[in-house]
């Protein structure tokens, strides 16, 4: 057990902040939240900056395009990143941490050409078709259909919460392609063209009153074969390659950006009283415990991740992820209950930061896998209980 | 960066439930539990074997006996302490080595006192440590029983193999009887306390999650595994999240030793060790709420050792404090400053 950091991630983490110290100063302001293709060009602009400076794709393979950093290098990438209020993924997150790293293990060398390095510069956005409407939790269930003519699929169906698809150049598609196989084994996954004939995008409002989701509809939409990516009737295998970049680090600049929250939390308590109340001082006591705790289960399932790469493994950092992702998505949503508490009645103001938060947040135990369904995984696979129905 | 155990600390762990299962199995401490009141006499041939084991003089350096290890090696062996429900004032005899004569080998019992309340196995105790102070004292009992030393009314104890003696007034500061000794302060022994505890905690919580996944895999109703409901799956989850959380937080405590650190892994692990054993004994039904099965047993030492060196107010408190500790930079390891260590909260 060692939390040090070798002499090596020291001096990559002192570049690193030389860098950003210099670069973000001379960032334009952030567009307004609403203004999507300003948001687009903003965060597009970041991932050509973080290119230039040979940031991007930190943790992708060196053959990919990327970095071939260690999972602790980027870790303290995400660490110092939001440390200097850094921008976020934004708009290119399916891009870099979906589509393109399962391009990169499973796509072709003519593929991995095409479609990686537009990517990493921030110049090809990428968005996720994977939900319907009738296959949610139950994905493989998906009914959209692509069927064979000539050198393309003729594609039909509908997908659904694809955030980003209206500033999005392409969309990772999953498909079914043999209707007759088995739910696991008759998908395939393809590149969409966004612009293709027959793409339609009405985007949905969330809760929190945004516009990042959106309806795709797909009407006889023609895929040419070669977008496909991975075998015919593999895309759930393809898909779940996903996974393994993901290293124990998702989440690990949001933990590190809530652990700042809870001290303006505090702060803010004390000066308008709320402080003196002994259970709202014990509620923030525990949130402290939580946050600490998450930061220090990131430092677990990167070091598993490490460990792992080092000896030949595929740096899966085991299913620690489902651990970290339900006490997480509760912890941030506790955190902005709180904050609902401190602000009193101001809570109801929908303009207030943490009120926008504490809407957003309702997402966490939903998004990515729900939290039963991640409780599923974690007594299936980790605690080896009997498959329930 | 690596926050998992090495090959050597696996393998200590190992060896410790390995001496464990052979010097402690699962009869002895049903024999411990089902004894008649006033309970059984203290063991302490088991004392000398732990001692012999090297679980009190880990820390002590080889020159003086020990093996030279630090506090993560402790965690891990006391860990398997709490797993096993070990009892004995553990955690005080290990923080007495190298202070109190005969502690490091197990041929002294030692037990400790921080401030007035429940103190355990106080009337089979050589000394009490009193950590009441900034400097720490040794309070021998030789020449009378620690009850004659130590005023304290024996009482009931909730947890059956551990008696417990309700003492309200502590010794001043200088006595006939207490010795300053040469230790590190109080308030670091009294972390190092809170910490080994949480160990323990977190040994309890990952057995009785054990214990509970046994149980679901094997006990058939409606003509299947009840582990196939998914009601019960997921108690089952929720379980192995509390443990992980706590494991991760009680490794980085022993690493970092901040106070901040310190109270997590304290406050998570009391959790997950008094949470996992309710759900567990839930899962079992009838059967958990009998005497014969062990849950009642891991459940009413996890509440004595909430109540022990930091109890979830307390903790929660000095967790709140360190939030309006100066400024902030983000993430524990820079946040995290190193606070004066009061166990009597922060008003």
């Amino acid at each position: 057990m060692d939390l040090t950091y070798s002499p090596e991630e020291e001096d990559f983490r002192r570049c690193l902040r030389a860098w950003l110290r210099r670069t973000l100063p001379k960032l334009p302001p952030k567009p307004p939240p609403s203004d999507w293709p300003a948001r687009r060009a903003y965060d597009c602009a970041w991932q050509r900056a973080l290119y230039d400076a040979g940031y991007a794709g930190l943790h992708w393979p060196v053959d990919a395009g990327g970095q071939g950093a260690t999972p602790t290098q980027h870790l303290i990438f995400l660490e110092e990143t939001e440390l200097a209020g850094a921008p976020y993924v934004g708009a290119n997150f399916v891009g870099l941490l979906h589509a393109g790293p399962t391009i990169a293990t499973e796509g072709t060398a003519g593929q991995r050409a095409r479609w990686l390095p537009p990517i990493l510069r921030g110049e090809e956005v990428w968005c996720q078709g994977f939900s319907e409407p009738e296959a949610g939790s139950d994905l493989a269930s998906l009914r959209t259909r692509a069927v064979r003519d000539g050198d393309a699929y003729v594609v039909t169906g509908s997908k659904i919460w694809t955030s980003h698809a209206q500033v999005a150049d392409w969309c990772e598609l999953l498909v079914r392609t043999d209707p007759a196989a088995p739910r696991h084994r008759g998908l395939s996954w393809l590149a969409l063209p966004m612009d293709a004939p027959g793409v339609t995008v009405r985007p949905l409002r969330t809760l929190a009153g945004s516009t990042e989701f959106a309806e795709v509809f797909l009407d006889d939409v023609r895929i040419p074969l070669a977008h496909r990516i991975g075998a015919e009737n593999d895309g759930w295998r393809v898909t779940m390659v996903t996974l393994s970049f993901e290293r124990g680090t998702a989440f690990a600049g949001e933990v590190v950006a809530c652990c700042r929250t809870l001290a303006r939390l505090a702060a803010v308590a004390k000066e308008n009283g709320r402080w003196e109340d002994t259970a709202l001082r014990r509620r923030l006591g525990r949130l402290n415990a939580d946050f600490t705790a998450l930061w220090r289960l990131v430092q677990a399932n990167v070091s598993e991740a490490e460990s792992s790469l080092r000896t030949g493994g595929d740096g899966v950092p085991g299913l620690g992820g489902s651990v970290f992702k339900l006490h997480y998505s509760q912890a941030r949503q506790e955190l902005y209950d709180t904050a609902a508490d401190i602000l009193g009645p101001h809570c109801l103001d929908a303009d207030h930061e943490w009120t926008a938060e504490r809407l957003s947040s309702l997402s966490y135990t939903i998004a990515a896998g729900t939290s039963q369904i991640q409780r599923n995984i974690i007594a299936e696979r980790i605690l080896g209980l009997p498959k329930g129905r | 960066m690596d926050l998992r155990p090495d090959d050597d600390q696996r393998a200590l762990k190992a060896g410790m439930r390995e001496l464990l299962q052979a010097r402690f199995p699962r009869e002895r401490l049903r024999e411990a539990a089902d004894a008649d009141r006033p309970g059984p006499a203290f063991d302490r041939a088991l004392w000398r074997a732990l001692g012999e084991a090297g679980l009190f003089s880990l820390r002590l350096p080889e020159k003086d006996g020990g093996a030279g290890l630090g506090l993560p090696e402790a965690v891990l062996v006391f860990e398997e302490a709490g797993r096993a429900l070990l009892p004995g004032p553990l955690v005080a005899t290990h923080l007495a080595a190298g202070h109190v004569p005969g502690a490091a080998e197990g041929a002294a019992v030692v037990t400790a006192v921080d401030r007035p309340g429940m103190v355990e196995h106080l009337d089979a105790s050589d000394a009490v440590l009193l950590l009441n102070h900034p400097s720490v004292h040794v309070l021998s009992t030789a020449g009378g029983t620690g009850r004659e030393k130590l005023p304290g009314r024996p009482v009931r104890s909730v947890d059956p193999t551990t008696p417990l003696y309700d003492v309200r007034q502590l010794p001043p500061a200088v006595t006939d009887h207490a010795m300053q000794v040469a230790a590190p302060g109080a308030d670091r022994l009294r972390r190092e306390a809170a910490l080994l505890t949480a160990a323990q905690q977190l040994g309890s919580a990952s057995r009785t999650l054990e214990m509970a996944v046994d149980h679901a895999r094997t006990r058939i109703q409606f003509g299947r595994p009840i582990g196939t409901f998914q009601a019960v799956q997921h108690l089952c989850a929720q379980m192995l999240v509390r443990a992980e959380i706590a494991r991760s937080s009680v490794h980085a405590a022993s690493l970092t030793m901040t106070a901040c650190d310190i109270s997590a892994a304290k406050l998570l692990a009391d959790d997950a060790a008094v949470r996992n054993a309710r759900d567990c004994l839930q899962l079992h039904g009838g059967l958990g709420f009998s005497w014969d099965m062990d849950v009642h047993l891991h459940l009413k030492r996890s509440w004595l050792r909430l109540e022990q060196w930091q109890g979830a107010y307390e903790a929660e408190e000095v967790l709140a404090a360190a939030l309006s500790n100066g400024p902030t930079e983000g993430v524990p390891d820079h946040r995290f400053r190193e606070m004066d260590w009061t166990f009597n909260g922060v008003e």
